[in-house]
């Protein structure tokens, strides 16, 4: 008991000469504080992009491709073959509606807003179903495109990251002019990017005939998945790849998503080891300063852990002070911040919001606590260690 | 001159505090160092881009293929010196995560339209009598230890082959080599071999190149063009491959401005740490700097001695840190070809130079005016 007390009372004592030394562990706690803010910051882009690719899969729907596609871009579909797809059993029906969409994706060149730089937008063709198999995304402004006209209705990323994308507003494309009559969401994922319009005024403008390049369609339950895919693969009329939408927009963001994590884990590692030396830095100079209070203490007959234990518990308060703030640094400055990037499988953009996940700060601080436990080990042997008679002596 | 040694053993004083300064700024220059690397990896050789080389797209999107009469009608437009199409393959080597850049194009119009591309005449002799011939960058070949007279099957996404199935196959003939900052990972096959084998888009290519005679008119050249293909089912947009090139990597988003806020942190970071330890280095020695003073010492010379050490200190951690990043970049691609380039510009080294000193002298400017307005009096009673 009495050596809890002891490792008590020293620690408290230590914490609360902290002001006495402001300026030296101020240094520390910034510098712990950046390495958690960049930490963090990186690595909410992951995080952001990972949700934007995820939320715009479901696991009760289906994406059918030819095969060997690796996505929708490379993907071509005949209008017969989108037809026998439609026939196959699994899928949802609502009365006589099949809830599958036959769709095209391309890519159409737009300003981005922020740099004014063309960037490859994708646009997709839809079928009348296409907002019944997504059952999350909804019209939120202007109305539903007409379809045999050349109306489209923009995402609400997409409308917010690229030029000229509002309600009422004209795209031209080549020969064609579409306009905008409506914005929808999507509960915030990829889809949100895109610009749908009719499936069939598409295959004109860009001269694609009578094909598709993919079909969604939704599932009676996430259960039908293998038999929705059995028919279709053991069908010999077609030669396609059946994916869960879920797994096709996960496998996506892989690439991305590690690329950033690995910077971002790098970086953090490396600026780790400046502020554990900055954190080192301090707490020898707490020792040093200390030097005569320590040693009085011990010349009273507290024992050495305690001293020991004193420091590290005065480096850690330091760290999760930093840790703290740098999370909320990070949360307040990065957190929702709109952008957008360019997904190389489909060659077409993606806007997310970077996401400071509860997770991540959770993370940040581990680090934080990492760093203050290392930095504070080898001052707090030295204090343990301090010769008493010559540290009473000193200045 | 005279006064290093005393520079020196003031810095030596406390070994363990200028080792661990040292360290910090070692480390805050070798993240420097790395992270222009990527910065310079992802602006995707724009340095190189060349402003008398045009590329021309479809108006639309990149994606739609223009014709491949073009090509003579280019070149008929007067202050044209060459030009010259390019299709992309987009297939797959193996699995889909192997990416790789593969392009259809003429091979002889393409080594005189970049001659910063350097192919040895015997490969170049082979890859023109062999349709099937390919040749790839040094950085694609080492990844995959590709030799010459390997055969590559690749699998088709877009150009599916006429007699079925979706592999096609080429013989490697040449690795070409190019200048640094160029992009060494792509796949060049022969365009008469694609357009003579696939199943439709017979006589389409994917974009075109045009050197012009004179850079200066590039604007006016792409006008000229874009007006030529006006009102036809593929209009046509232009620009100068470097702007291509530069609002490509904009897709990518803001890389450099993210890369740029991180530094900023990391050396506002190691400002501070070794700011904090000049300015205890400077306070515990104010008995010392006022015996300097009264020996006579001007002003100029102890703010001299004071950032002589900072600078001291920051110089030579920081320039070990970036020689170090120096020698991993020279090392090669850790992620083995999957950055387009991956070298440390002149450039930033010159800038992480600058920056060193910037930290040294912003470091013990604090110090060394504390240090220049000491009353000898005063610090000498202190003690």
């Amino acid at each position: 008991m009495s050596w809890l007390r002891q490792i008590g009372a020293v620690t408290l004592l230590s914490l609360r000469t902290i002001p006495q030394r402001l300026g030296s562990s101020a240094v520390a706690v910034i510098g712990i504080a950046g390495v958690v803010i960049v930490f963090v910051a990186v690595l909410s882009i992951a995080e952001g992009f990972f949700a934007a690719m995820r939320g715009a899969g479901s696991p009760t729907r289906a994406l059918v491709m030819r095969s060997g596609a690796d996505s929708e871009m490379t993907s071509g579909l005949g209008g017969p073959e989108t037809d026998i797809i439609k026939q196959a059993p699994g899928i949802f029906r609502d009365g006589p509606r099949v809830l599958a969409s036959a769709e095209l994706f391309v890519i159409i060149d737009l300003p981005k807003r922020s740099t004014l730089t063309p960037a490859n937008v994708p646009m997709r063709g839809i079928e009348p179903t296409a907002f019944q198999v997504r059952d999350e995304a909804r019209l939120v402004e202007g109305r539903m495109l007409q379809f045999g006209t050349n109306e489209m209705v923009a995402g609400r990323s997409a409308s917010r990251q690229f030029a000229g994308l509002s309600v009422g507003s004209e795209v031209k494309a080549g020969q064609v002019t579409w306009t905008v009559v409506g914005i929808f969401e999507a509960g915030g994922s990829a889809a949100e990017t895109e610009l749908w319009c009719d499936a069939h005024a598409l295959q004109g403008a860009y001269r694609r005939g009578n094909s598709y390049q993919s079909v969604l369609v939704r599932l009676e339950s996430p259960q039908s998945f293998d038999t929705f895919k059995n028919w279709l693969t053991s069908n010999p009329q077609l030669n396609v790849s059946v994916r869960r939408e879920i797994e096709y927009y996960s496998a996506q963001s892989a690439l991305l998503t590690r690329l950033i994590r690995t910077v971002g884990f790098g970086i953090a590692a490396l600026m780790g080891i400046g502020a554990v030396f900055g954190a080192i830095l301090t707490m020898y100079t707490a020792v040093a300063t200390r030097a005569r209070e320590i040693a009085t203490l011990r010349a009273l007959g507290f024992n050495t852990v305690s001293v020991l234990i004193s420091v590290l518990a005065e480096s850690l308060v330091l760290a999760a002070l930093g840790g703290a703030l740098g999370g909320i640094a990070a949360y307040i400055g990065f957190n929702g911040y709109q952008t957008s990037t360019i997904n190389f499988q489909t060659f077409s953009q993606v806007a997310f919001a970077f996401a400071v996940t509860p997770s991540l700060l959770i993370q940040g601080l581990g680090y934080a606590l990492m760093m203050g436990f290392i930095g504070g080990l080898l001052p707090a042997v030295r204090a343990a260690r301090l010769p008493i008679s010559s540290a009473l002596r000193e200045l | 001159m005279k006064f290093l040694p005393l520079v020196w053993r003031s810095l030596w004083r406390r070994k363990i505090r200028t080792i661990f300064t040292l360290l910090s700024i070692f480390v805050a220059f070798l993240l420097f160092g790395l992270l222009m690397t990527i910065r310079a990896a992802f602006s995707l050789g724009i340095d190189l881009a060349g402003l008398d080389r045009l590329v021309l797209i479809h108006k639309v999107s990149l994606i739609m293929p223009l014709p491949v009469s073009y090509q003579t009608r280019l070149q008929a437009v007067p202050g044209v010196e060459m030009a010259t199409h390019n299709t992309w393959f987009g297939g797959i080597y193996q699995e889909p995560t192997n990416f790789f850049a593969q392009i259809a194009l003429q091979p002889e119009a393409y080594l005189k339209m970049y001659p910063e591309v350097h192919l040895p005449p015997e490969q170049l002799r082979a890859w023109l009598g062999d349709r099937q011939g390919a040749v790839a960058g040094r950085d694609l070949a080492d990844r995959f230890g590709w030799k010459i007279g390997d055969r590559i099957p690749i699998q088709a996404t877009i150009w599916r082959p006429k007699g079925g199935g979706s592999a096609w196959e080429f013989n490697l003939v040449g690795i070409y080599d190019a200048e640094p900052g160029f992009d060494k990972t792509n796949f060049f096959f022969r365009y008469d071999y694609l357009d003579e084998n696939r199943q439709g888009g017979e006589g389409l290519v994917g974009w075109y190149v045009v050197k012009i005679q004179d850079s200066s008119r590039s604007r006016e050249m792409g006008a000229t063009f874009d007006e030529m293909f006006a009102n036809s089912p593929a209009e046509t947009k232009t620009t100068t491959e470097k702007g291509f090139v530069e609002s490509f990597a904009k897709q990518i988003g803001d890389i450099g401005a993210i890369m740029i806020a991180i530094l900023a942190a990391v050396l506002f970071t190691i400002l501070l740490v070794v700011g904090n330890t000049m300015a205890q280095a400077v306070r515990e020695r104010t008995s010392e700097l006022a015996v300097l003073k009264t020996l006579g010492f001007s002003n100029l010379r102890i703010l001299t001695l004071v950032l002589a050490e900072s600078l001291f200190i920051a110089m030579l951690g920081g320039g070990l840190g970036l020689a170090l990043a120096w020698l991993f970049v020279q090392g090669g691609d850790p992620t083995h070809g999957m950055l387009p380039a991956f070298v440390l510009p002149r450039r930033d080294v010159i800038t992480g130079v600058w920056l060193m000193a910037v930290v040294g002298v912003l470091a013990g400017l604090l110090p060394a005016t504390t240090a220049v307005r000491l009353k000898i009096t005063d610090a000498l009673r202190r003690n």
